[in-house]
């Protein structure tokens, strides 16, 4: 019984001092304000001193990808590289036929007997939370579906932190397909733990964002308005996280040419908005913005994309329970 | 006692349980939420429209030889919060149960998005539901977020 006791303390004591250590990240909603402050010093850190470490050594990071995904997989990769972990897994194409008549829960229990840490992606909603129920290791999900993508939005919020030294008080534009994009329905979740002074959702109706998504913006009290063009508020937001549109979302081509118009961002739009309008895009983009914008002061997509990297490299260390 | 009442009322059961004050019409739904269909051998009586004075009509279901547990108790509350439960032996009342919406339901609530992990086949899981808003009711799929109402689930238990 005391050894029980004993055990309850010291997991307290670790919760309240290392509360990243062995934690699940599955939905950027487990997390608070403070958790993520803590993550962004870290990942300043990283920033600042870009080169390989030895901090995870002894660590294996298994990267299961069920989804075809360059960029997430690379960022992650190469963070874990950077900090000395042994990196296996697989990609969508292996993840297939590993898949093919196996069980989830099957894959994740042989992932688990080998790694520290596990990433996945899978394209059911729920699948990182299922695969953090059977293993033992923690587990890190980079993209359920059209549900979340936590480590995106930790670092489109850090992005934010860096331009314009805080995430709070700021007009948020979220532009695209809010419905199924996981990259938006994340940075909106990441929104509510900090206090944007309002928060449009730009979408055409078809792709307004799903009652779940409202509803914690409603509970936590986040100012938002949902509109269909980014035309009608250009003028007044500081940051436009755009997420592409699918032709395929729409069952009339002809509605996806008529709409499409109204989500492009140009130059010319953005001449319209506040002097220190930044915009930003989880990547990749495909004609969503004009070219033109990519060489532009507007352009943060490079720079957020970069900062990929210093973020799940602080991500891996706290949740591993480490110190640079 | 009006002769009504009386003659639906007659056949007290000795062991088991009576489910008492759900609202008209749901009875039905009741028994779908427990899994009753009749086949389980067990004699259980459904009577619809009883007169009541707290709900104006009800509906009334005993169950012999079978005493609800208490988880099953709470999920009765999904369709029929007014209910309550006496659990019978030897003729008297031996518990008496009021439900209660559970925080978390497992098991008989199906996610309605096709994409929800809990729908791959291959997976030993089953659905687990938070309960967001009691008034009206509102349930979270605890694995894929889906939102669904009081409506959406008793459309879902009728099919
Ligand atoms: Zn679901």
């Amino acid at each position: 019984m005391e050894q029980r006791i004993n055990t309850e303390v010291w997991k307290a004591l670790i919760r309240a001092f290392l509360p990243f250590k062995g934690r699940d990240v599955i939905s950027i909603l487990d997390f608070t304000r403070e958790d993520l402050e803590e993550l962004f010093e870290r990942a300043d850190y990283f920033l600042e001193h870009r080169r390989s470490y030895r901090l995870l050594e002894d660590y294996v990071v298994a990267l299961a990808f069920f989804e075809p995904s360059t960029r997430t997989r690379l960022s992650f990769e190469t963070a874990a590289k950077l900090l000395g972990a042994k990196v296996i897994g697989f990609t969508s194409e292996e993840g297939i036929s590993i898949a093919k008549g196996e069980s989830l829960a099957d894959t994740i229990r042989m992932l688990d007997a080998y790694a520290d840490i596990i990433v996945i992606r899978h394209r059911y909603e729920g699948a990182a939370l299922f695969a953090a129920e059977i293993a033992e290791s923690p587990v890190i999900n980079a993209g359920d579906g059209k549900q979340h993508h936590p480590t995106q939005a930790m670092l489109d919020l850090y992005t934010i932190r860096k331009l314009y030294g805080s995430i709070d008080g700021l007009v948020y534009g979220v532009v695209g397909d809010l419905r199924y994009g996981r990259a938006a329905s994340s940075f909106i979740y990441g929104l509510t733990l900090f206090k944007p002074k309002k928060v449009y959702l730009i979408s055409p109706p078809l792709l307004r964002a799903r009652p779940e998504v409202l509803e914690v913006l409603k509970e936590r009290g986040i100012p938002f308005e949902e509109v269909t063009k980014v035309d009608e508020v250009v003028e007044e937001v500081d940051v436009l996280y755009v997420t592409r549109i699918q032709k395929e979302r729409f069952p009339d081509p002809l509605e996806y040419e008529r709409v499409k118009g109204s989500y492009r961002i140009t130059i010319e739009l953005l001449k319209r908005g506040k002097e220190h309008l930044r915009v930003l895009h989880p990547l990749p983009k495909v004609d969503e913005i004009e070219p033109a914008v990519d060489t532009s002061k507007y352009a943060a997509y490079f720079t957020q994309a970069r900062f990929g990297v210093p973020v799940r490299m602080a991500l891996l260390i706290l949740i591993a329970g480490v110190e640079p | 006692m009006n002769p009504q009442t009386a003659s639906l009322t007659v056949s007290k059961i000795r062991n088991g349980t009576v489910i008492d004050h759900i609202p008209a019409g749901k009875a039905l739904l009741v028994l779908r939420i427990l899994g009753i269909t009749g086949k389980e051998g067990f004699r259980t009586a459904v009577l619809m429209n009883v007169e009541s004075k707290k709900l104006g009509k009800k509906d009334i279901i005993k169950i012999e030889e079978r005493e609800l547990t208490s988880d099953e108790v709470n999920v009765i509350a999904l369709v029929a919060p007014s209910a309550t439960i006496n659990i019978i032996r030897e003729y008297n009342v031996y518990k008496k149960l009021r439900v209660q919406i559970p925080q978390i339901i497992r098991g008989f609530i199906k996610c309605p998005n096709p994409t929800c992990i809990t729908n791959r086949g291959r997976e030993a899981l089953k659905a687990r539901f938070k309960v967001i808003k009691r008034q009206p009711l509102l349930l979270q799929c605890v694995y894929c977020g889906t939102i669904i109402s009081q409506e959406d689930l008793e459309k879902q238990l009728v099919m």
